[in-house]
């Protein structure tokens, strides 16, 4: 879920284009890149809650297609020391219908996560070391998927460029918690919205792993820019993850209670 | 247990008629067919046990939901039959879920036959104790039964509290005279014995506290009513043979789980104590489960369980064969698109060797299919010991499951 968030929250956006990031030329490239991140983060700040219905498929090698669907639900936090919660349920493969996972995001402490299982009825908590595993088989990590605070990272403004029809900031951004399964990102962030282009992310040999692309962008309340499409590839073993989102909701009332571990059991 | 059967087809015809005269707008069909033939190894120890070493079974389970004001209401059917060709007890059917649940803010209340989990623990679950084994599904004790509930849920910043109010007790299931796994003695499936006057009309309640903070999961529960686990007791019927007939106790037990979560680790306990089978025992369940994520680079996570079970019933309670036995296993995960695990472990008795041991493997074929391997091996099984009667009963199950 962390892109989502991630994205959404870089991505989002509003109108006012604004100083730091962009004018400011006696910045360190590092002081750059972190206000670069900031201020895509503080676009994304007051979405308040966010209900998406979404398709994965997974597309193999020889271009076979596994179709997940699920749902996400994303509540933003109001404590400055913690991320957002999301929740995730699973719709298809039938299978695992009304299986449920449930991430509360940390600044300062590691993640807590729990999983739903309803043919048992139970609630199981986690591991939070999980961050690198491919997630329900895909190729997003589950690290790819969490809220994606801006303290998570540490940034560095590499150059500016043209990015399809946009013009992009490329900052690169190295992860500071624990269990990372890559090295560093790179993420091309467009000027005037702050919303991603797209982030290559490099393993832990520093070689690049994959590319994740942010497609067909909609805005939300006049504000919140959301990719309708996360297209992941995995450049070294050329398996790729679609991402189709439905349209998105936003401020629906969902409470702290919603995103509890007992309320997990309301799924099914 | 046929009476039952019966009451429960009819609340559970009553809420389908319910639920069709509901417009249906979100409502929602789901379920399984499978087919699972069991395997035997070995010769049966007793000579009425079938000798065939192929037993064929398959279930269905269709399950019904629907939801209206916006989801704040919901109707839940799921009925399940098993097909079995060789125990006739095992050939069954149950109303797993038939209830309406209703969603008010930070209520939750539900009405109706439900299933409940609680507990952390992997190997045992000893906290466990709303909803009754379908001891005949599955030896691991993991299959319920559903319960006759009026269950009420408050959720606050201080924790969730769940009441439970039981009428209608569910007897446990058990194999047929004739069928494998049944034991040395045969088991009677009519005649249960209860220390309450009540029976089986019993008004069993229970409360649940639960409360994540931080890295840690905990729940307190407390339990009084009818016994899920009977005593059996060898009995001289009228034909002149030797059953056992199984003993239901009023009991009280309070109960507590805790996990406790850092990293790659997971640690956990879950601990009783009861009253009203014999002298008042505690029990306990505990250890740690840790995992190594994507083994040598691969999508592969590779989990190690490892557990110690306690339990200090003396022998007017129900015998158990886990009162000072070890749990180790593994589980293997690979993280593909069909979802492909396994989990590998053993039960063992370090006084005399006794030991269960088990694979569960499953995978996904295509969208709507999946395949579950189980293997359940007694070895070194002691003449004197708990699952003497078992010892060439062990069995490996194929299951080939088409989810609707």
């Amino acid at each position: 879920m962390k892109h989502f968030v991630k994205i959404i929250g870089l991505l989002l956006a509003c109108t006012q284009v604004t100083g730091v990031a962009q004018n400011s030329t006696t910045l360190t490239p590092e002081a750059r890149g972190l206000a670069i991140a900031r201020e895509a983060s503080h676009r994304n700040e007051g979405y308040g809650d966010t209900t998406a219905d979404l398709t994965m498929d997974l597309i193999s090698v020889d271009g076979r297609t596994r179709q997940r669907v699920l749902s996400w639900q994303i509540l933003e936090s109001d404590n400055p020391e913690d991320g957002d919660k999301a929740l995730t349920i699973f719709h298809e493969p039938r299978d695992i219908a009304g299986t449920g996972f449930l991430s509360h995001t940390h600044i300062s402490r590691e993640d807590d996560q729990w999983l739903y299982l309803p043919s048992l009825k139970r609630v199981k908590r986690i591991a939070s070391a999980n961050k690198s595993s491919a997630f329900v088989g895909s190729e997003f990590a589950y690290e790819d998927l969490l809220s994606d605070e801006v303290e998570k990272f540490s940034y560095r403004w590499i150059r500016d460029e043209p990015c399809g029809n946009w013009q992009c900031f490329v900052v690169e951004r190295v992860p500071v918690y624990d269990n990372s399964g890559y090295s560093r990102e790179i993420v091309w962030i467009e000027q005037s919205d702050y919303r991603i282009y797209k982030t290559d992310f490099y393993d832990l040999k520093d070689k690049l792993e994959k590319t994740l692309y942010f497609e067909d962008y909609h805005q939300y309340l006049d504000r919140f820019w959301r990719a309708h499409v996360l297209r992941m590839e995995n450049v070294q073993t050329g398996k790729k993850t679609v991402l189709t989102f439905k349209p998105y909701l936003f401020q629906t009332g969902l409470t702290e209670q919603a995103f509890s571990p007992d309320a997990l059991k309301r799924i099914r | 247990m046929l009476y039952r059967s019966a009451r429960c087809a009819y609340c559970g015809a009553v809420l389908i008629v319910i639920a069709n005269q509901c417009l249906a707008q979100q409502q929602d069909w789901a379920g399984y067919i499978a087919f699972e033939p069991r395997i035997f190894f070995e010769e049966p120890k007793y000579d009425q046990h079938p000798h065939n070493g192929l037993s064929p079974s398959a279930v269905v389970s269709p399950e019904f939901r629907y939801e209206w004001h916006e989801g704040s209401d919901r109707i839940t059917i799921i009925p399940f039959y098993r097909y079995d060709a060789d125990d006739e007890n095992r050939t069954h059917w149950d109303l797993r879920e038939a209830n309406w649940q209703h969603f008010r803010g930070p209520w939750t209340w539900l009405l109706g036959v439900g299933k409940v989990f609680w507990g952390v623990t992997e190997s045992r679950h000893l906290v466990d104790i709303i909803n009754q084994t379908d001891l005949v599904e599955d030896i691991d004790e993991e299959q319920k039964l559903g319960q006759p509930m009026i269950n009420l849920e408050h959720w606050s910043e201080g924790g969730t509290l769940s009441l439970f109010l039981l009428p209608g007790f569910r007897e446990r299931t058990f194999p047929a005279n004739n069928a494998r796994l049944r034991g040395p003695l045969p088991i009677s499936n009519h005649d249960a014995v209860y220390d309450s006057g009540a029976g089986d009309q019993h008004l069993d309640i229970a409360l649940r506290w639960t409360k994540s903070v931080t890295n840690w999961d905990i729940g307190l529960s407390g339990f009084y009513g009818n016994g899920r686990e009977p005593r059996l007791v060898p009995t001289l019927v009228a034909s002149g043979s030797v059953f056992l007939v199984p003993h239901y106790d009023v009991i009280s037990q309070l109960g507590v789980d805790i996990q406790y979560t850092q990293e790659a680790w997971l640690w956990k306990l879950e601990a009783i104590g009861r009253s009203g089978q014999g002298d008042d025992f505690g029990a306990f369940a505990g250890g740690v489960e840790y995992t190594f994520y994507g083994i040598r680079g691969t999508n592969v996570d590779i989990g190690l369980l490892a557990e110690y079970l306690y339990d200090a019933r003396d022998d007017a309670a129900p015998a158990t064969s886990l009162d000072d036995d070890v749990f180790v296993g593994a589980r293997f995960t690979l993280n593909d698109a069909d979802d492909t695990n396994i989990l590998v472990g053993a039960i063992v008795d370090p006084a005399d060797g006794e030991t269960i041991a088990f694979v569960e493997a499953q995978r996904r074929m295509g969208e709507r299919w999946t395949l579950e391997f189980e293997l359940r091996l007694l070895t070194n099984i002691s003449e004197d010991g708990r699952l003497y009667g078992f010892e060439k009963d062990s069995y490996m199950t194929l299951r080939t499951s088409w989810y609707f």
